[in-house]
């Protein structure tokens, strides 16, 4: 790649930063370059990031309509999903999966459920309640 | 601290860089890189990073430092906590003594990352070069601008579960050697280089790992919506913060062509500009994917394998030339 070459698209995802690559000058020598975005990552990005939204939504859904605990919601509002969260807490998959039921979450201890506050970085208040908004 | 922060493409590479450079031990990112031996190719279905397998372009996190420091003789001192309390008092020490500390975060947890790119991703490197007010200054390799963050943010970025758990991992440099012998070295790294690219025991690594995501891209299966996903998983894999696979190639192209001019060799300076060749293969490969998953026709899996091919072929060769080099 030549420094004239390196991407200069404003991508939103760098939220105004920019990234370090490397590229040749005209002679041929090497050096950093400043890349203020580059669209075809930016695609990429906006895609997944689309992604979690769309599961965010559904799952918002789920738990309005009561069949899911908001645990359920605020897992995916976080970007993740039961693997992940199970390993977060330290607590074993069948267990979490039984926390998105309604009526299992509502009688849950405060240790556990600080553990899942601490592994999304809410408080344990926030955790029990689902945002009015759908997001 | 008189310290000196340095934008670097890659987070493991830039740290060390910028570490060795604050010890006295002037040493470039790319070369770090280079003699790390860190470029690597690997296709590791039973590690799911959202689901989808993980595909890594460079050695594993912390192999860089390691390798680069057990190669150049460099002391470093490697810590890792069970409390978070007792992770941020030796933290709080050793910045109150002056030293630069180098930390293990994980980037969800990172308030100055874009929300955009705050993905969780549990490998990120940084530097802590102060304390001022109560909040700790910092120097984010992959940031044109230095950062600071409050204590209790930066407390939870190093205690994360999961996998590639940082644990408060922390470390320091105690010496650094004063003599170097790059010659005897770059030809060392290089060769291990060699061994990572093209003599792995397992199909899934190296120039092999990369005609195997071929084929595995060819006989994709399931829904276009399940394709779009995987294939633009690929390409975050490539390119996102801390990644970068074609920026690695460069990275790498760079390292041969300052090896070159120390060594004043002709063959690494050839061997340069064919690496450099196989970034930009690479970087096509990115953009024909995102074509593809933009357009509505179903996607040409054929035709982005063959890519694929092109590539590995392309990096077999520039190994082969770099084989010839190592040997004579």
């Amino acid at each position: 790649m030549r420094t004239d070459q390196v991407p200069q698209d404003k991508s939103t995802t760098y939220a105004g930063h920019k990234k370090l690559l490397y590229a040749q000058d005209e002679s041929g020598r090497y050096c950093g370059v400043q890349s203020s975005g580059w669209a075809v990552e930016a695609a990429a990005t906006l895609d997944a990031v689309a992604l979690y939204r769309e599961r965010a939504r559904q799952a918002w859904q789920e738990v309005h309509a009561g069949r899911k605990s908001p645990l359920y919601f605020h897992m995916h509002h976080c970007r993740m999903d039961l693997v992940l969260l199970s390993q977060l807490t330290g607590l074993w998959r069948w267990r979490v999966k039984r926390h998105f039921a309604p009526r299992v979450f509502a009688r849950l201890s405060p240790a556990i459920l600080a553990r899942y506050a601490q592994a999304m970085d809410v408080s344990p208040a926030q955790l029990t309640q689902l945002p009015e908004q759908r997001p | 601290m008189n310290f000196q922060h340095r934008q670097s493409a890659h987070c493991e590479s830039g740290v060390i860089s910028s570490l060795l450079s604050h010890q006295g031990l002037s040493i470039s990112e790319p070369m770090a890189f280079g003699l790390a031996n860190a470029l690597a190719f690997a296709y590791i279905p039973i590690v799911k990073i959202g689901g989808q397998p993980l595909v890594a372009y460079r050695l594993p996190p912390r192999a860089i430092i390691k390798g680069l420091c057990k190669r150049l003789g460099v002391g470093v001192k490697f810590h890792t906590f069970k409390s978070p309390m007792d992770a941020a008092e030796a933290l709080d020490d050793c910045v109150a003594r002056g030293q630069l500390v180098g930390l293990q975060t994980s980037v969800y947890y990172l308030p100055y990352f874009p929300e955009q790119m705050r993905f969780h991703f549990n490998a990120h490197n940084l530097l802590v070069y102060g304390k001022r007010d109560g909040v700790y200054q910092i120097s984010d390799p992959v940031f044109e601008e230095l950062m600071e963050i409050a204590p209790r943010d930066l407390n939870k970025a190093r205690f994360v579960r999961g996998p590639l758990a940082p644990k408060g991992l922390m470390y320091t440099i105690d010496s650094v050697p004063s003599e170097i012998d790059y010659p005897r070295l770059i030809r060392q790294a290089i060769g291990k280089n060699m061994k990572v690219m093209t003599g792995a025991p397992l199909p899934v690594i190296g120039v092999r790992g990369i005609r195997h995501m071929a084929k595995k891209i060819e006989h994709l299966r399931g829904s276009e919506q399940d394709k779009r996903l995987y294939l633009g998983h690929i390409v975050r894999m490539q390119e996102e913060i801390g990644t970068g696979g074609a920026g690695f190639r460069f990275v790498y192209a760079s390292f041969l062509q300052e090896a070159a001019q120390m060594l004043n060799d002709n063959a690494l300076a050839e061997a340069s500009q064919a690496m450099t060749d196989v970034g930009d293969l690479w970087r096509e490969f990115a953009v024909a994917v995102v074509k593809e998953c933009k357009s509505d026709r179903p996607i040409d899996r054929a035709g982005l394998a063959e890519r694929l091919r092109v590539s590995a072929a392309a990096e077999a060769g520039v190994w082969d030339q770099l084989k010839r080099w190592h040997r004579g």
